[in-house]
């Protein structure tokens, strides 16, 4: 048998591309559509927010305001009756940032070392604990709602911004355990091995040799917590009491208030005001996020 | 004589499963001693056990004449060395090397010292301020066996330290740290599966199976008296030919199915007469020749050759029983040949069936 060598007559050149073949067109098409479907509210919300009240009475939702204000907005972040009070969400945003730091910083500071010592140091009966701990996760928290009412007025905390902060950081234990564990249980064990012949402690393993590079787990730990209790409102309506009150709370009080003109450029200004604290957080550690990983991916 | 390392009836239970086994093992200064057997024969166990990485259940462990059966991995003056490198990625070398000695609180200067002569010893000055991801697998290596180095200590242990590296790294690795060993004259403990790393670089080799050592023996002894059937069919590659059969006549002969083989010249004990007993004839103690010598060879046919460069391994059937042979590439026989071994008995073992030791 001969074998033909074809290479001289072989095409040249690098190989063409075919941009739209059917299959492409399939995707990008679903895929645009999708977008747009998933666009479209946040348009009408920002388009609205933008127009006067005598503008949105004329209906077209969907298109551009003709005259440009802002005036909505102004009026959802400072003057907005939240309830008795007449001073806007700036209130309600600035309760939610003192609830969100600490529950969001005490609760990781928490769950990660529980996590390493649950992966790197497991004790009698760790296992039992770490079982329980994620048995946990799966009780609706509605449940608890009540014991821990009583349990915060005991505290003498029901009704402060200590109350909201505490059981944010009790909630956010088990699926934060859970994330740290096994993060840490899937670094090499032999690392840890070293650092200890090399003499490091529980806490110089933890700060020296995990931590740094353990930059990932605790971005998806923030986005999970900041996201999560930013937009938490039962916990906030019950435990925080009416002066405390997070911002999901009075944008309630706001957008569903019964007396009055419904002013649907306020209601979208101020929705549109709540949900952009967890909006910025994807976007910036979107990027943090993958930055972490590429950095994790050079294993020693 | 002085030991650096001594375990004294180290048990280790995992649960109801016992990994080591009232294990006594004595480790003389600078001796190398190497840990060896199939994977879960507890070797690694107890070089954890001997870092100090896993707590015995019952025993003592010495080291320097110290007890340090209960001190932390750092108090008991040791270096390891670990499979994967097992490097801190987002420290430089500089800070791996020193990362320890850190640890430690020593002097800013006794450490530069310290990585200094290290880095020289092992080559990896230009390396040092790059870290671990930026390095070849070799160089990691290195710089982990660097980390012990540093420490400036008397025992190091070895936990299968080559085996994640290709082939040709490897033998020069392996070069390395009988070099590093001779230079430095420290007492190692070095865990492998390798059994050609364990030839090599042993003073002594442990061969270990199910938490008990089987046999501690210089790699010679080991290769050419195996205490017994597990040793000789682990060490050796291609492995010892085992045929089974009976001694006769008070031990001066071997009968294997049918054939008589002399038993004259065998160096061990005293054989005996056996109804049961396995002769162990390593490939290379065999040799090939056309005409029979009564109670010295062994007919046997032919059946195919895998030439190995220098030397050919020649595959042979003789009654039911597959045999092996090494002869030189150009003395190999035709497939299908009949053929007589010869038997080189000064070489061979005989062990007994029931008890599987060596007589």
């Amino acid at each position: 048998m001969t074998v033909q060598l074809k290479t001289a007559q072989n095409p040249r050149g690098p190989r063409p591309r075919r941009i739209l073949n059917p299959t492409r067109l399939m995707i990008y098409g679903v895929l645009i559509v999708a977008a747009l479907y998933y666009i479209m509210p946040l348009w009408v919300m920002v388009m609205t927010s933008l127009k006067g009240m005598p503008e949105i009475r004329l209906g077209n939702i969907f298109s551009p305001p003709m005259e440009v204000t802002f005036e909505a907005w102004g009026k959802a972040w400072n003057t907005a009756c939240t309830g008795l009070q007449c001073e806007g969400l700036k209130v309600g945003f600035w309760n939610s940032v003192q609830i969100t730091v600490p529950s969001v910083v005490i609760s990781i500071i928490i769950a990660s070392v529980s996590g390493y010592a649950l992966s790197f140091w497991k004790f009698k009966g760790s296992e039992t604990y770490f079982t329980i701990l994620i048995f946990g996760s799966f009780i609706p928290y509605q449940v608890m709602l009540f014991p821990l009412v009583m349990i915060c007025r005991e505290l003498g905390i029901y009704g402060t911004l200590s109350a909201v902060i505490l059981v944010h950081t009790i909630f956010g234990m088990p699926i934060l355990t859970l994330l740290f564990r096994n993060y840490f249980a899937s670094l090499p064990e032999e690392l840890f091995k070293a650092a200890r012949v090399d003499g490091a402690g529980f806490w110089g393993i933890f700060f020296k040799v995990l931590v740094p590079m353990s930059t990932p787990i605790f971005v998806v730990a923030v986005i999970l917590q900041v996201t999560g209790i930013w937009n938490d409102f039962l916990f906030g309506v019950v435990f925080a009491g009416t002066k405390n009150w997070p911002m999901t709370v009075q944008l309630n009080n706001i957008v569903n208030a019964t007396q009055g003109v419904k002013e649907y450029n306020l209601n979208m200004a101020a929705t549109i005001l709540t949900g952009l604290v967890p909006l910025t957080i994807y976007f910036i550690s979107g990027k943090l996020f993958v930055r972490g990983i590429a950095a994790g991916a050079v294993k020693g | 004589m002085t030991y650096s390392i001594q375990v004294k009836d180290l048990t280790l239970n995992f649960g109801a499963v016992s990994v080591l086994k009232t294990m006594n093992l004595d480790v003389t200064e600078g001796e190398f001693i190497v840990l060896l057997g199939p994977s879960g024969c507890g070797k690694s166990t107890l070089l954890n056990c001997l870092a100090g990485l896993l707590e015995p259940s019952d025993g003592e462990i010495w080291i320097k004449g110290k007890n340090v059966t209960w001190a932390e991995p750092n108090e008991r003056g040791i270096g390891m060395v670990f499979q994967s490198y097992a490097l801190y990625p987002q420290m430089t070398v500089r800070g791996n090397l020193s990362f320890g000695l850190r640890n430690a609180r020593m002097p800013k200067g006794e450490i530069d010292k310290r990585v200094a002569r290290a880095s020289e010893i092992l080559q990896i000055g230009p390396l040092l301020d790059r870290k671990p991801g930026a390095l070849s697998g070799g160089q990691r290596q290195r710089v982990a066996i660097g980390r012990a180095l540093v420490r400036d200590v008397d025992v190091f242990l070895f936990d299968e330290p080559l085996s994640n590296l290709d082939a040709k790294l490897r033998s020069e690795l392996r070069v390395e740290i009988k070099r590093l060993h001779s230079r430095l004259k420290n007492t190692m403990v070095y865990v492998t599966h390798d059994q050609i790393e364990a030839l090599t670089l042993a003073d002594r080799i442990a061969v270990m199976k199910g938490g008990v050592i089987q046999q501690l023996a210089a790699p010679q002894e080991i290769y050419n008296r195996p205490a017994n059937l597990f040793v000789a069919g682990f060490i050796g590659s291609p492995s010892m030919n085992f045929l089974p059969g009976q001694t006769l006549d008070g031990g001066r002969s071997f009968d294997f199915a049918g054939t008589r083989i002399d038993l004259e010249g065998y160096e061990g004990g005293a054989v005996g007469t056996r109804s049961k007993a396995i002769l162990g004839l390593r490939p290379e103690h065999l040799l090939i020749q056309t005409q029979p010598e009564p109670g010295r060879t062994i007919p046997a046919t032919v059946e195919i050759d895998e030439p190995m460069g220098a030397d050919s391994l020649v595959w042979l059937r003789a009654g039911d029983l597959a045999m092996s042979v090494r002869v030189p590439v150009e003395q190999r026989p035709q497939p299908g040949q009949a053929v007589h071994l010869r038997v080189d008995i000064r070489h061979a073992s005989v062990f007994d069936s029931e008890t599987e030791a060596r007589v």
